[in-house]
Protein backbone atom coordinates (compact mmCIF):
# COMPACT_ATOMS: atom_id res chain seq x y z
CA UNK A 1 0.00 0.00 0.00
CA UNK A 2 1.22 3.09 -0.54
CA UNK A 3 0.17 6.22 1.06
CA UNK A 4 -2.38 8.35 -1.22
CA UNK A 5 -2.02 11.30 1.13
CA UNK A 6 0.77 13.30 0.24
CA UNK A 7 1.59 14.12 4.00
CA UNK A 8 4.29 17.08 3.23
CA UNK A 9 1.55 19.00 2.14
CA UNK A 10 0.77 19.26 6.11
CA UNK A 11 -1.82 18.67 9.00
CA UNK A 12 -5.06 19.05 7.81
CA UNK A 13 -7.29 21.99 9.11
CA UNK A 14 -9.12 22.14 11.95
CA UNK A 15 -11.72 24.61 10.08
CA UNK A 16 -12.49 21.71 7.94
CA UNK A 17 -11.81 18.66 10.40
CA UNK A 18 -14.54 19.90 13.13
CA UNK A 19 -17.59 20.09 10.89
CA UNK A 20 -16.10 16.86 8.78
CA UNK A 21 -16.51 14.97 12.28
CA UNK A 22 -19.83 16.82 13.41
CA UNK A 23 -21.41 15.59 10.24
CA UNK A 24 -19.99 11.98 10.23
CA UNK A 25 -21.07 11.78 13.87
CA UNK A 26 -24.87 13.16 12.88
CA UNK A 27 -24.85 10.28 10.19
CA UNK A 28 -23.09 7.54 11.93
CA UNK A 29 -24.54 7.78 16.32
CA UNK A 30 -27.92 7.34 15.46
CA UNK A 31 -27.11 4.44 13.31
CA UNK A 32 -24.98 2.37 15.51
CA UNK A 33 -27.47 3.50 18.63
CA UNK A 34 -30.19 1.75 17.00
CA UNK A 35 -27.82 -1.32 16.22
CA UNK A 36 -26.96 -1.46 20.14
CA UNK A 37 -29.99 -0.66 21.87
CA UNK A 38 -31.98 -3.52 19.77
CA UNK A 39 -33.27 -6.12 21.90
CA UNK A 40 -32.09 -8.70 19.89
CA UNK A 41 -33.56 -11.70 22.02
CA UNK A 42 -36.72 -9.85 20.94
CA UNK A 43 -35.57 -10.37 16.80
CA UNK A 44 -36.94 -13.31 15.67
CA UNK A 45 -40.45 -13.02 17.98
CA UNK A 46 -40.80 -10.43 16.63
CA UNK A 47 -40.40 -11.55 13.03
CA UNK A 48 -42.90 -14.14 14.26
CA UNK A 49 -45.94 -11.89 15.26
CA UNK A 50 -48.82 -11.83 13.09
CA UNK A 51 -48.74 -7.98 12.78
CA UNK A 52 -45.36 -7.87 11.65
CA UNK A 53 -45.49 -10.43 9.02
CA UNK A 54 -48.33 -8.71 7.53
CA UNK A 55 -46.56 -5.56 7.81
CA UNK A 56 -43.38 -7.18 5.59
CA UNK A 57 -45.64 -9.23 3.29
CA UNK A 58 -47.66 -6.04 2.40
CA UNK A 59 -44.15 -3.69 2.41
CA UNK A 60 -42.63 -6.68 0.16
CA UNK A 61 -45.52 -7.17 -2.28
CA UNK A 62 -45.91 -3.59 -2.83
CA UNK A 63 -42.70 -2.66 -3.21
CA UNK A 64 -42.03 -5.69 -5.61
CA UNK A 65 -45.31 -4.52 -7.60
CA UNK A 66 -43.91 -1.06 -7.46
CA UNK A 67 -40.64 -1.88 -9.41
CA UNK A 68 -42.89 -3.78 -12.17
CA UNK A 69 -44.90 -0.87 -12.47
CA UNK A 70 -41.91 1.39 -13.02
CA UNK A 71 -40.34 -0.92 -15.45
CA UNK A 72 -43.04 -1.84 -17.46
CA UNK A 73 -44.39 1.92 -17.46
CA UNK A 74 -41.40 3.67 -16.74
CA UNK A 75 -39.39 2.35 -19.36
CA UNK A 76 -41.29 3.63 -22.10
CA UNK A 77 -41.73 7.12 -20.40
CA UNK A 78 -37.65 6.94 -19.91
CA UNK A 79 -37.20 6.68 -23.74
CA UNK A 80 -40.20 8.81 -24.95
CA UNK A 81 -37.99 11.69 -23.27
CA UNK A 82 -34.68 10.34 -24.11
CA UNK A 83 -35.47 9.79 -27.89
CA UNK A 84 -38.47 11.32 -29.48
CA UNK A 85 -38.62 14.84 -30.12
CA UNK A 86 -42.15 16.26 -29.64
CA UNK A 87 -43.54 19.76 -27.79
CA UNK A 88 -43.72 19.96 -24.46
CA UNK A 89 -40.73 17.14 -23.97
CA UNK A 90 -38.61 19.35 -21.14
CA UNK A 91 -41.90 20.53 -19.42
CA UNK A 92 -42.64 16.88 -19.26
CA UNK A 93 -39.55 16.10 -17.83
CA UNK A 94 -39.27 18.87 -15.15
CA UNK A 95 -43.03 17.16 -14.28
CA UNK A 96 -41.65 13.76 -13.75
CA UNK A 97 -38.62 15.31 -11.47
CA UNK A 98 -41.07 16.64 -9.21
CA UNK A 99 -42.24 14.11 -6.90
CA UNK A 100 -38.57 13.81 -6.11
CA UNK A 101 -38.80 17.03 -4.30
CA UNK A 102 -42.57 16.60 -3.37
CA UNK A 103 -42.49 15.95 0.49
CA UNK A 104 -44.34 13.12 0.86
CA UNK A 105 -46.98 14.06 2.56
CA UNK A 106 -47.97 16.71 0.04
CA UNK A 107 -47.55 13.71 -2.30
CA UNK A 108 -50.68 11.94 -0.59
CA UNK A 109 -52.35 14.98 -0.22
CA UNK A 110 -52.36 14.95 -4.05
CA UNK A 111 -53.17 11.46 -4.51
CA UNK A 112 -56.51 11.65 -2.60
CA UNK A 113 -57.44 15.56 -4.53
CA UNK A 114 -56.99 13.01 -7.67
CA UNK A 115 -58.33 9.92 -7.20
CA UNK A 116 -59.96 9.85 -3.52
CA UNK A 117 -63.51 9.18 -3.34
CA UNK A 118 -64.71 13.19 -4.07
CA UNK A 119 -61.36 13.57 -6.09
CA UNK A 120 -61.19 14.30 -10.01
CA UNK A 121 -61.18 10.89 -11.29
CA UNK A 122 -61.47 8.99 -8.28
CA UNK A 123 -65.49 9.77 -8.27
CA UNK A 124 -66.01 9.32 -11.81
CA UNK A 125 -64.23 6.02 -11.39
CA UNK A 126 -66.37 5.46 -8.19
CA UNK A 127 -69.79 6.44 -10.33
CA UNK A 128 -69.40 4.55 -12.86
CA UNK A 129 -67.27 1.30 -11.39
CA UNK A 130 -68.36 1.35 -7.69
CA UNK A 131 -64.62 0.99 -7.17
CA UNK A 132 -62.84 3.50 -4.78
CA UNK A 133 -59.07 3.21 -4.42
CA UNK A 134 -57.99 4.74 -0.57
CA UNK A 135 -57.42 2.67 1.98
CA UNK A 136 -56.97 -0.25 -0.16
CA UNK A 137 -53.91 -2.41 -0.96
CA UNK A 138 -54.09 -0.67 -4.60
CA UNK A 139 -53.70 2.60 -3.44
CA UNK A 140 -50.62 1.53 -1.05
CA UNK A 141 -48.71 0.62 -5.00
CA UNK A 142 -50.26 3.67 -6.27
CA UNK A 143 -48.91 5.83 -3.70
CA UNK A 144 -45.18 3.69 -4.00
CA UNK A 145 -45.22 3.86 -7.60
CA UNK A 146 -45.89 8.07 -7.54
CA UNK A 147 -42.95 8.40 -5.56
CA UNK A 148 -40.82 5.80 -6.85
CA UNK A 149 -40.65 6.17 -10.27
CA UNK A 150 -39.06 9.13 -10.71
CA UNK A 151 -35.86 7.70 -9.15
CA UNK A 152 -36.39 4.89 -11.62
CA UNK A 153 -37.12 7.43 -15.26
CA UNK A 154 -34.14 9.67 -13.89
CA UNK A 155 -31.83 6.74 -14.12
CA UNK A 156 -32.74 4.85 -17.19
CA UNK A 157 -33.53 8.60 -19.15
CA UNK A 158 -29.63 9.19 -18.25
CA UNK A 159 -28.56 5.76 -19.36
CA UNK A 160 -29.95 6.16 -22.95
CA UNK A 161 -29.29 9.37 -23.38
CA UNK A 162 -25.68 8.54 -22.74
CA UNK A 163 -25.69 5.33 -24.62
CA UNK A 164 -26.61 7.73 -27.11
CA UNK A 165 -29.09 6.74 -30.46
CA UNK A 166 -25.81 6.20 -32.81
CA UNK A 167 -26.83 2.14 -32.12
CA UNK A 168 -30.20 2.75 -33.02
CA UNK A 169 -29.53 4.25 -36.71
CA UNK A 170 -27.13 1.48 -37.38
CA UNK A 171 -30.29 -0.92 -36.39
CA UNK A 172 -32.40 1.53 -38.79
CA UNK A 173 -30.27 1.28 -41.78
CA UNK A 174 -30.74 -2.40 -41.05
CA UNK A 175 -33.74 -2.31 -41.86
CA UNK A 176 -35.43 -2.86 -38.03
CA UNK A 177 -38.18 -0.60 -37.04
CA UNK A 178 -38.28 1.18 -33.87
CA UNK A 179 -39.70 -1.36 -31.59
CA UNK A 180 -36.86 -3.85 -32.64
CA UNK A 181 -34.29 -1.34 -32.27
CA UNK A 182 -35.90 -1.16 -29.04
CA UNK A 183 -35.90 -4.25 -27.90
CA UNK A 184 -33.12 -5.66 -29.51
CA UNK A 185 -30.61 -2.51 -29.22
CA UNK A 186 -31.43 0.47 -26.93
CA UNK A 187 -32.84 -1.81 -24.51
CA UNK A 188 -29.77 -4.36 -23.70
CA UNK A 189 -27.35 -1.42 -24.02
CA UNK A 190 -29.01 0.24 -21.37
CA UNK A 191 -29.98 -2.14 -18.96
CA UNK A 192 -26.92 -1.41 -16.26
CA UNK A 193 -29.31 1.89 -16.12
CA UNK A 194 -32.37 -0.29 -15.74
CA UNK A 195 -30.74 -2.08 -13.39
CA UNK A 196 -29.68 0.78 -10.97
CA UNK A 197 -32.92 2.49 -11.55
CA UNK A 198 -34.77 -0.40 -10.39
CA UNK A 199 -32.93 -0.77 -7.24
CA UNK A 200 -33.01 3.06 -6.26
CA UNK A 201 -36.67 2.51 -6.96
CA UNK A 202 -37.39 -0.53 -4.83
CA UNK A 203 -35.28 1.24 -1.62
CA UNK A 204 -37.50 4.39 -1.99
CA UNK A 205 -40.35 1.85 -1.42
CA UNK A 206 -39.35 0.14 0.91
CA UNK A 207 -39.23 3.30 3.22
CA UNK A 208 -42.28 5.21 1.66
CA UNK A 209 -44.33 6.52 4.37
CA UNK A 210 -45.67 10.16 4.78
CA UNK A 211 -47.82 9.28 1.00
CA UNK A 212 -48.94 5.82 1.72
CA UNK A 213 -50.46 6.62 5.09
CA UNK A 214 -52.33 9.28 3.74
CA UNK A 215 -53.80 8.24 0.72
CA UNK A 216 -53.54 4.51 1.17
CA UNK A 217 -54.11 4.85 5.39
CA UNK A 218 -52.62 2.74 7.91
CA UNK A 219 -54.70 -0.72 8.44
CA UNK A 220 -53.03 -3.19 9.76
CA UNK A 221 -53.21 -6.48 7.34
CA UNK A 222 -54.45 -4.16 4.09
CA UNK A 223 -52.91 -1.27 4.11
CA UNK A 224 -50.11 -1.23 7.03
CA UNK A 225 -46.45 -1.16 5.75
CA UNK A 226 -43.21 -1.55 7.97
CA UNK A 227 -42.40 1.67 8.08
CA UNK A 228 -46.32 2.70 8.78
CA UNK A 229 -46.12 -0.40 11.73
CA UNK A 230 -42.52 1.17 13.13
CA UNK A 231 -44.68 4.39 13.46
CA UNK A 232 -47.56 3.04 15.41
CA UNK A 233 -45.48 1.08 17.42
CA UNK A 234 -42.85 3.70 18.48
CA UNK A 235 -45.72 5.39 20.40
CA UNK A 236 -46.75 2.51 22.64
CA UNK A 237 -43.85 -0.29 22.59
CA UNK A 238 -40.50 1.16 21.60
CA UNK A 239 -38.06 -1.12 21.73
CA UNK A 240 -40.51 -3.20 19.06
CA UNK A 241 -40.47 -0.22 16.71
CA UNK A 242 -36.45 -0.72 17.13
CA UNK A 243 -36.39 -4.24 16.34
CA UNK A 244 -38.79 -3.67 13.28
CA UNK A 245 -36.44 -0.52 12.39
CA UNK A 246 -33.05 -2.61 12.37
CA UNK A 247 -35.22 -5.27 10.11
CA UNK A 248 -35.39 -2.44 7.42
CA UNK A 249 -32.10 -1.25 7.83
CA UNK A 250 -30.45 -4.48 7.36
CA UNK A 251 -32.57 -4.37 4.16
CA UNK A 252 -31.50 -1.02 3.07
CA UNK A 253 -27.76 -1.90 3.81
CA UNK A 254 -28.06 -4.97 1.50
CA UNK A 255 -29.33 -2.83 -0.97
CA UNK A 256 -26.45 -0.17 -0.85
CA UNK A 257 -24.30 -3.65 -0.62
CA UNK A 258 -25.89 -4.68 -3.80
CA UNK A 259 -25.18 -1.46 -5.27
CA UNK A 260 -21.98 -0.61 -4.18
CA UNK A 261 -19.93 -2.28 -7.15
CA UNK A 262 -22.18 -0.44 -9.96
CA UNK A 263 -21.40 3.48 -8.87
CA UNK A 264 -21.07 4.46 -5.39
CA UNK A 265 -17.44 3.37 -5.73
CA UNK A 266 -15.14 6.30 -5.88
CA UNK A 267 -12.88 6.39 -9.11
CA UNK B 1 -41.09 6.89 -66.89
CA UNK B 2 -39.07 7.09 -63.20
CA UNK B 3 -41.86 6.41 -61.15
CA UNK B 4 -42.61 3.05 -63.07
CA UNK B 5 -40.39 0.24 -61.91
CA UNK B 6 -40.96 -2.05 -64.36
CA UNK B 7 -39.79 -0.04 -67.21
CA UNK B 8 -36.57 1.69 -64.69
CA UNK B 9 -35.46 -1.14 -62.59
CA UNK B 10 -32.44 -1.95 -62.42
CA UNK B 11 -30.71 1.32 -63.57
CA UNK B 12 -28.78 1.82 -61.01
CA UNK B 13 -28.66 4.84 -58.76
CA UNK B 14 -29.67 8.87 -60.13
CA UNK B 15 -29.47 11.23 -57.26
CA UNK B 16 -29.79 15.15 -56.42
CA UNK B 17 -28.88 15.74 -53.27
CA UNK B 18 -29.38 19.23 -51.66
CA UNK B 19 -28.60 19.34 -47.93
CA UNK B 20 -28.89 22.84 -46.77
CA UNK B 21 -25.64 25.00 -46.16
CA UNK B 22 -23.58 21.46 -47.04
CA UNK B 23 -24.13 20.06 -50.13
CA UNK B 24 -25.50 20.39 -53.74
CA UNK B 25 -24.39 16.73 -55.29
CA UNK B 26 -25.90 15.13 -58.62
CA UNK B 27 -24.70 11.06 -59.12
CA UNK B 28 -25.74 8.77 -61.56
CA UNK B 29 -24.49 5.08 -60.90
CA UNK B 30 -24.86 1.75 -62.74
CA UNK B 31 -26.10 -0.86 -60.73
CA UNK B 32 -22.80 -2.93 -59.95
CA UNK B 33 -20.87 0.57 -60.44
CA UNK B 34 -18.29 1.65 -57.45
CA UNK B 35 -17.65 5.31 -57.06
CA UNK B 36 -15.38 6.46 -55.13
CA UNK B 37 -16.35 9.80 -53.03
CA UNK B 38 -12.90 11.61 -52.44
CA UNK B 39 -12.43 15.56 -51.44
CA UNK B 40 -10.86 17.31 -48.51
CA UNK B 41 -12.28 17.46 -45.14
CA UNK B 42 -15.64 18.83 -44.57
CA UNK B 43 -16.42 18.89 -48.48
CA UNK B 44 -19.62 17.26 -47.75
CA UNK B 45 -18.77 13.11 -48.33
CA UNK B 46 -19.84 11.96 -45.24
CA UNK B 47 -23.26 14.47 -45.64
CA UNK B 48 -23.75 12.93 -49.15
CA UNK B 49 -23.90 8.98 -47.87
CA UNK B 50 -26.27 10.11 -44.74
CA UNK B 51 -28.52 11.78 -46.67
CA UNK B 52 -29.05 9.07 -49.39
CA UNK B 53 -29.37 6.62 -46.24
CA UNK B 54 -32.31 9.24 -45.07
CA UNK B 55 -30.12 10.03 -42.18
CA UNK B 56 -30.22 13.71 -42.87
CA UNK B 57 -32.70 16.13 -44.18
CA UNK B 58 -32.41 16.85 -47.63
CA UNK B 59 -34.01 18.19 -51.20
CA UNK B 60 -33.77 16.98 -54.38
CA UNK B 61 -34.49 13.24 -55.79
CA UNK B 62 -33.31 9.69 -55.16
CA UNK B 63 -33.90 6.66 -57.59
CA UNK B 64 -32.45 3.71 -56.79
CA UNK B 65 -33.29 0.91 -59.25
CA UNK B 66 -36.05 2.61 -60.81
CA UNK B 67 -37.78 3.41 -57.30
CA UNK B 68 -38.20 6.84 -56.37
CA UNK B 69 -36.95 6.89 -52.36
CA UNK B 70 -37.76 10.60 -52.08
CA UNK B 71 -41.48 11.03 -53.31
CA UNK B 72 -42.59 10.20 -50.65
CA UNK B 73 -39.84 9.93 -48.63
CA UNK B 74 -39.05 6.21 -47.60
CA UNK B 75 -37.93 5.98 -44.13
CA UNK B 76 -34.20 4.37 -43.48
CA UNK B 77 -35.73 1.07 -42.30
CA UNK B 78 -37.24 1.06 -45.84
CA UNK B 79 -34.53 2.26 -48.07
CA UNK B 80 -32.24 -1.13 -48.11
CA UNK B 81 -29.06 0.43 -47.48
CA UNK B 82 -26.15 -0.98 -46.64
CA UNK B 83 -24.18 1.55 -44.11
CA UNK B 84 -20.47 1.02 -43.28
CA UNK B 85 -19.75 3.54 -40.49
CA UNK B 86 -16.42 4.90 -40.09
CA UNK B 87 -16.21 3.68 -36.40
CA UNK B 88 -17.74 0.81 -37.26
CA UNK B 89 -20.59 0.72 -34.83
CA UNK B 90 -21.05 -2.73 -34.09
CA UNK B 91 -23.26 -3.74 -31.55
CA UNK B 92 -21.58 -4.25 -28.45
CA UNK B 93 -23.34 -6.68 -26.86
CA UNK B 94 -24.39 -9.10 -29.65
CA UNK B 95 -21.26 -11.64 -30.94
CA UNK B 96 -20.37 -11.40 -34.26
CA UNK B 97 -22.69 -13.17 -36.30
CA UNK B 98 -25.75 -11.59 -34.15
CA UNK B 99 -24.05 -8.47 -35.59
CA UNK B 100 -23.92 -10.01 -38.97
CA UNK B 101 -27.44 -11.94 -38.66
CA UNK B 102 -29.44 -8.33 -37.21
CA UNK B 103 -30.14 -7.06 -40.43
CA UNK B 104 -31.99 -10.13 -41.77
CA UNK B 105 -33.58 -10.97 -38.74
CA UNK B 106 -35.06 -7.15 -38.64
CA UNK B 107 -36.47 -7.97 -42.10
CA UNK B 108 -38.28 -11.32 -40.80
CA UNK B 109 -35.99 -13.80 -41.75
CA UNK B 110 -35.80 -16.86 -39.38
CA UNK B 111 -33.43 -16.93 -37.07
CA UNK B 112 -32.08 -20.21 -38.40
CA UNK B 113 -31.59 -19.35 -41.45
CA UNK B 114 -30.47 -15.36 -41.05
CA UNK B 115 -27.30 -17.15 -38.84
CA UNK B 116 -26.31 -19.64 -41.43
CA UNK B 117 -26.52 -16.57 -43.63
CA UNK B 118 -24.38 -14.51 -41.20
CA UNK B 119 -21.91 -17.56 -40.56
CA UNK B 120 -21.61 -17.78 -44.82
CA UNK B 121 -20.44 -14.57 -44.66
CA UNK B 122 -18.49 -14.13 -42.18
CA UNK B 123 -16.66 -17.25 -43.91
CA UNK B 124 -16.79 -15.09 -46.52
CA UNK B 125 -14.13 -12.85 -44.80
CA UNK B 126 -11.82 -15.33 -43.53
CA UNK B 127 -13.15 -14.79 -40.18
CA UNK B 128 -15.65 -17.67 -39.57
CA UNK B 129 -13.90 -18.77 -35.94
CA UNK B 130 -14.56 -15.41 -34.91
CA UNK B 131 -18.45 -15.95 -34.86
CA UNK B 132 -18.71 -16.04 -31.29
CA UNK B 133 -16.49 -13.01 -30.06
CA UNK B 134 -18.14 -9.71 -28.75
CA UNK B 135 -16.81 -6.46 -31.04
CA UNK B 136 -14.89 -5.75 -27.68
CA UNK B 137 -12.81 -8.95 -28.64
CA UNK B 138 -12.01 -8.20 -32.16
CA UNK B 139 -9.00 -6.11 -33.86
CA UNK B 140 -9.81 -3.13 -35.92
CA UNK B 141 -9.40 -5.61 -38.93
CA UNK B 142 -11.66 -7.93 -37.93
CA UNK B 143 -13.97 -5.34 -36.61
CA UNK B 144 -14.34 -3.71 -39.95
CA UNK B 145 -14.63 -7.20 -41.68
CA UNK B 146 -17.75 -7.88 -39.47
CA UNK B 147 -19.45 -4.44 -40.28
CA UNK B 148 -19.02 -4.87 -43.63
CA UNK B 149 -20.35 -7.98 -43.53
CA UNK B 150 -23.34 -7.03 -41.67
CA UNK B 151 -23.74 -4.28 -44.20
CA UNK B 152 -23.66 -6.88 -46.83
CA UNK B 153 -25.62 -9.92 -45.87
CA UNK B 154 -29.01 -8.45 -46.10
CA UNK B 155 -28.00 -7.40 -50.03
CA UNK B 156 -28.81 -3.88 -50.21
CA UNK B 157 -29.33 -2.33 -53.45
CA UNK B 158 -27.52 0.40 -52.17
CA UNK B 159 -23.37 0.31 -50.33
CA UNK B 160 -22.36 3.03 -48.64
CA UNK B 161 -19.33 2.87 -47.07
CA UNK B 162 -17.61 5.82 -45.26
CA UNK B 163 -13.67 5.19 -45.23
CA UNK B 164 -13.51 1.86 -43.99
CA UNK B 165 -9.70 2.03 -44.54
CA UNK B 166 -9.91 4.64 -41.81
CA UNK B 167 -7.66 3.72 -38.32
CA UNK B 168 -5.99 0.16 -39.64
CA UNK B 169 -2.65 -0.54 -39.89
CA UNK B 170 -1.61 -0.44 -43.45
CA UNK B 171 -1.24 -3.96 -43.76
CA UNK B 172 -3.86 -4.32 -42.49
CA UNK B 173 -5.94 -2.10 -44.96
CA UNK B 174 -4.56 -3.57 -47.93
CA UNK B 175 -5.70 -6.66 -47.19
CA UNK B 176 -8.84 -5.77 -46.17
CA UNK B 177 -8.64 -3.40 -49.80
CA UNK B 178 -8.14 -6.49 -51.94
CA UNK B 179 -10.84 -8.64 -49.84
CA UNK B 180 -13.37 -5.91 -50.65
CA UNK B 181 -12.53 -5.60 -53.89
CA UNK B 182 -13.35 -9.14 -54.79
CA UNK B 183 -16.57 -8.79 -53.11
CA UNK B 184 -17.33 -5.65 -54.87
CA UNK B 185 -16.92 -7.53 -57.84
CA UNK B 186 -19.62 -9.55 -57.42
CA UNK B 187 -22.00 -7.20 -55.85
CA UNK B 188 -24.80 -6.03 -57.64
CA UNK B 189 -25.76 -2.84 -56.38
CA UNK B 190 -24.22 0.43 -56.18
CA UNK B 191 -21.26 1.04 -54.17
CA UNK B 192 -20.36 4.71 -53.14
CA UNK B 193 -16.88 4.42 -51.15
CA UNK B 194 -16.01 8.02 -49.12
CA UNK B 195 -11.73 7.57 -49.15
CA UNK B 196 -8.97 9.54 -48.63
CA UNK B 197 -6.69 7.36 -50.52
CA UNK B 198 -6.04 7.99 -54.30
CA UNK B 199 -5.22 4.02 -54.34
CA UNK B 200 -8.67 3.61 -53.31
CA UNK B 201 -9.95 5.25 -56.13
CA UNK B 202 -7.44 4.09 -58.40
CA UNK B 203 -7.89 0.47 -57.57
CA UNK B 204 -11.42 -0.36 -56.17
CA UNK B 205 -13.38 2.07 -58.23
CA UNK B 206 -14.98 2.41 -62.00
CA UNK B 207 -15.27 6.27 -61.07
CA UNK B 208 -14.46 8.82 -59.03
CA UNK B 209 -16.77 11.47 -57.70
CA UNK B 210 -14.48 14.33 -56.29
CA UNK B 211 -16.55 16.90 -54.18
CA UNK B 212 -15.31 20.57 -53.23
CA UNK B 213 -17.19 22.73 -50.71
CA UNK B 214 -20.27 20.88 -51.06
CA UNK B 215 -20.22 20.94 -55.00
CA UNK B 216 -19.01 18.09 -57.14
CA UNK B 217 -15.96 19.29 -58.96
CA UNK B 218 -15.46 16.38 -61.29
CA UNK B 219 -16.82 12.78 -62.23
CA UNK B 220 -15.15 10.42 -64.37
CA UNK B 221 -13.08 7.24 -64.60
CA UNK B 222 -10.27 7.23 -62.16
CA UNK B 223 -7.96 7.26 -65.03
CA UNK B 224 -9.36 10.59 -66.62
CA UNK B 225 -9.66 12.38 -62.71
CA UNK B 226 -5.93 11.00 -62.02
CA UNK B 227 -4.71 12.20 -65.73
CA UNK B 228 -6.83 15.78 -65.25
CA UNK B 229 -7.62 16.35 -61.99
CA UNK B 230 -9.76 19.84 -61.44
CA UNK B 231 -8.93 20.40 -57.54
CA UNK B 232 -5.71 21.12 -55.72
CA UNK B 233 -7.26 18.33 -53.51
CA UNK B 234 -7.12 15.39 -56.23
CA UNK B 235 -4.21 16.96 -57.40
CA UNK B 236 -1.69 16.58 -54.75
CA UNK B 237 -3.34 13.16 -53.97
CA UNK B 238 -2.11 11.56 -57.82
CA UNK B 239 0.80 14.05 -57.02
CA UNK B 240 0.77 16.32 -59.77
CA UNK B 241 0.42 20.38 -60.18
CA UNK B 242 -2.88 21.98 -61.56
CA UNK B 243 -3.40 25.58 -61.98
CA UNK B 244 -7.18 27.13 -63.13
CA UNK B 245 -7.01 29.26 -65.44
CA UNK B 246 -10.71 30.72 -66.65
CA UNK B 247 -12.09 27.80 -67.47
CA UNK B 248 -9.38 25.57 -68.08
CA UNK B 249 -7.04 23.23 -66.15
CA UNK B 250 -3.44 23.03 -66.64
CA UNK B 251 -1.04 20.54 -65.16
CA UNK B 252 2.23 19.39 -64.65
CA UNK B 253 4.24 16.54 -63.32
CA UNK B 254 6.28 17.83 -60.17
CA UNK B 255 9.75 16.47 -61.80
CA UNK B 256 9.36 18.87 -65.12
CA UNK B 257 9.61 21.68 -62.27
CA UNK B 258 12.43 23.33 -62.48
CA UNK B 259 13.73 25.20 -59.26
CA UNK B 260 16.20 28.40 -59.41
CA UNK B 261 17.45 31.18 -56.83
CA UNK B 262 17.31 34.03 -59.56
CA UNK B 263 14.77 34.61 -61.94
CA UNK B 264 14.48 32.18 -64.88
CA UNK B 265 14.20 33.24 -68.56
CA UNK B 266 11.42 32.60 -70.59
CA UNK B 267 8.04 33.39 -70.66
CA UNK B 268 6.38 34.87 -67.15
CA UNK B 269 3.36 33.08 -67.86
CA UNK B 270 4.99 29.68 -66.59
CA UNK B 271 7.31 31.31 -63.95
CA UNK B 272 6.58 31.45 -59.88
CA UNK B 273 7.97 33.59 -57.04
CA UNK B 274 7.52 31.75 -53.94
CA UNK B 275 8.65 30.65 -50.27
CA UNK B 276 9.60 26.51 -49.55
CA UNK B 277 6.73 24.98 -47.46
CA UNK B 278 8.50 21.74 -46.74
CA UNK B 279 10.48 19.18 -47.93
CA UNK B 280 10.88 15.97 -47.73
CA UNK B 281 12.45 12.43 -49.24
CA UNK B 282 10.37 11.13 -52.32
CA UNK B 283 11.53 8.27 -53.85
CA UNK B 284 14.75 8.93 -55.22
CA UNK B 285 14.18 12.62 -55.32
CA UNK B 286 13.12 15.75 -52.44
CA UNK B 287 9.33 16.67 -53.12
CA UNK B 288 9.39 20.55 -52.31
CA UNK B 289 6.04 22.04 -51.38
CA UNK B 290 6.47 26.04 -52.55
CA UNK B 291 4.35 28.35 -51.69
CA UNK B 292 4.12 30.70 -54.99
CA UNK B 293 0.69 32.02 -55.52
CA UNK B 294 -1.03 28.34 -55.90
CA UNK B 295 0.87 25.83 -53.95
CA UNK B 296 2.98 23.68 -56.13
CA UNK B 297 4.96 20.21 -55.75
CA UNK B 298 8.11 20.72 -57.28
CA UNK B 299 10.98 17.57 -57.47
CA UNK B 300 14.78 18.04 -57.38
CA UNK B 301 17.40 15.97 -56.70
CA UNK B 302 19.06 15.58 -52.84
CA UNK B 303 22.21 17.32 -54.44
CA UNK B 304 20.42 20.52 -56.32
CA UNK B 305 18.51 20.67 -52.60
CA UNK B 306 21.79 20.95 -50.67
CA UNK B 307 23.54 23.48 -53.22
CA UNK B 308 20.41 25.77 -53.43
CA UNK B 309 20.05 25.31 -49.69
CA UNK B 310 16.18 24.71 -50.15
CA UNK B 311 14.66 24.22 -46.75
CA UNK B 312 11.58 25.37 -45.48
CA UNK B 313 11.87 29.34 -45.50
CA UNK B 314 13.92 29.67 -48.49
CA UNK B 315 12.67 31.94 -51.31
CA UNK B 316 12.81 30.57 -54.59
CA UNK B 317 11.54 31.02 -58.51
CA UNK B 318 9.61 27.66 -60.10
CA UNK B 319 9.05 27.75 -63.54
CA UNK B 320 7.53 25.04 -65.81
CA UNK B 321 8.60 24.54 -69.58
CA UNK B 322 4.92 24.77 -71.86
CA UNK B 323 5.42 21.74 -73.33
CA UNK B 324 5.53 19.68 -69.92
CA UNK B 325 1.73 21.12 -69.34
CA UNK B 326 -0.91 19.88 -70.04
CA UNK B 327 -4.07 22.08 -70.70
CA UNK B 328 -7.60 20.50 -70.15
CA UNK B 329 -10.99 21.89 -70.54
Amino acid sequence: MTDTVPRTLGRPPLALVLPAAVAAGLLVIPLVTLVLDTPWRNFVDELGTGAVRDALGITAFASAITVVACVLLGTPLAWLLARVDFPGRSLLRAAVAVPLVLPPVVAGVALVTALGRNGLIGSVLRDTTGVTLPYTMTAVVIAHTFVSMPFYVLSVEGALRASGDRYDVVAATLGATRWTTFRRVTLPLAMPGLMAGAALAWARSLGEFGATITFAGNYPGTTQTMPSLIYTTLQSRPEVARTLSMILLVVSIAILAALRNRWLTTP
Amino acid sequence: MADDPVTTRGNGLSATVHVDDRLDAELNADAGAVVAVIGPNGAGKTTLLRALAGLVPMTGSIEVDGWSWTRPVRLVRDRNVGLVFQDQLLFPHLDAVDNVAFGLRARGTSRAESDATARDWLARFGIADLADRRPAQLSGGQAQRVAIARALAPAPSLLLLDEPFAGLDVGVATALRIELARHLASYDGVTLLVTHDALDALTLADAVLVVDEGRVAQYGSPQDVAARPRTAHVARLVGLNVIREDDRFRSFRPSAVTVSLGRPEGSARNQWHGTVLSAVTHGDAVRLLVAAGPQLIADVTPAATVELGLVPGREVWVSVKETAIQTYA
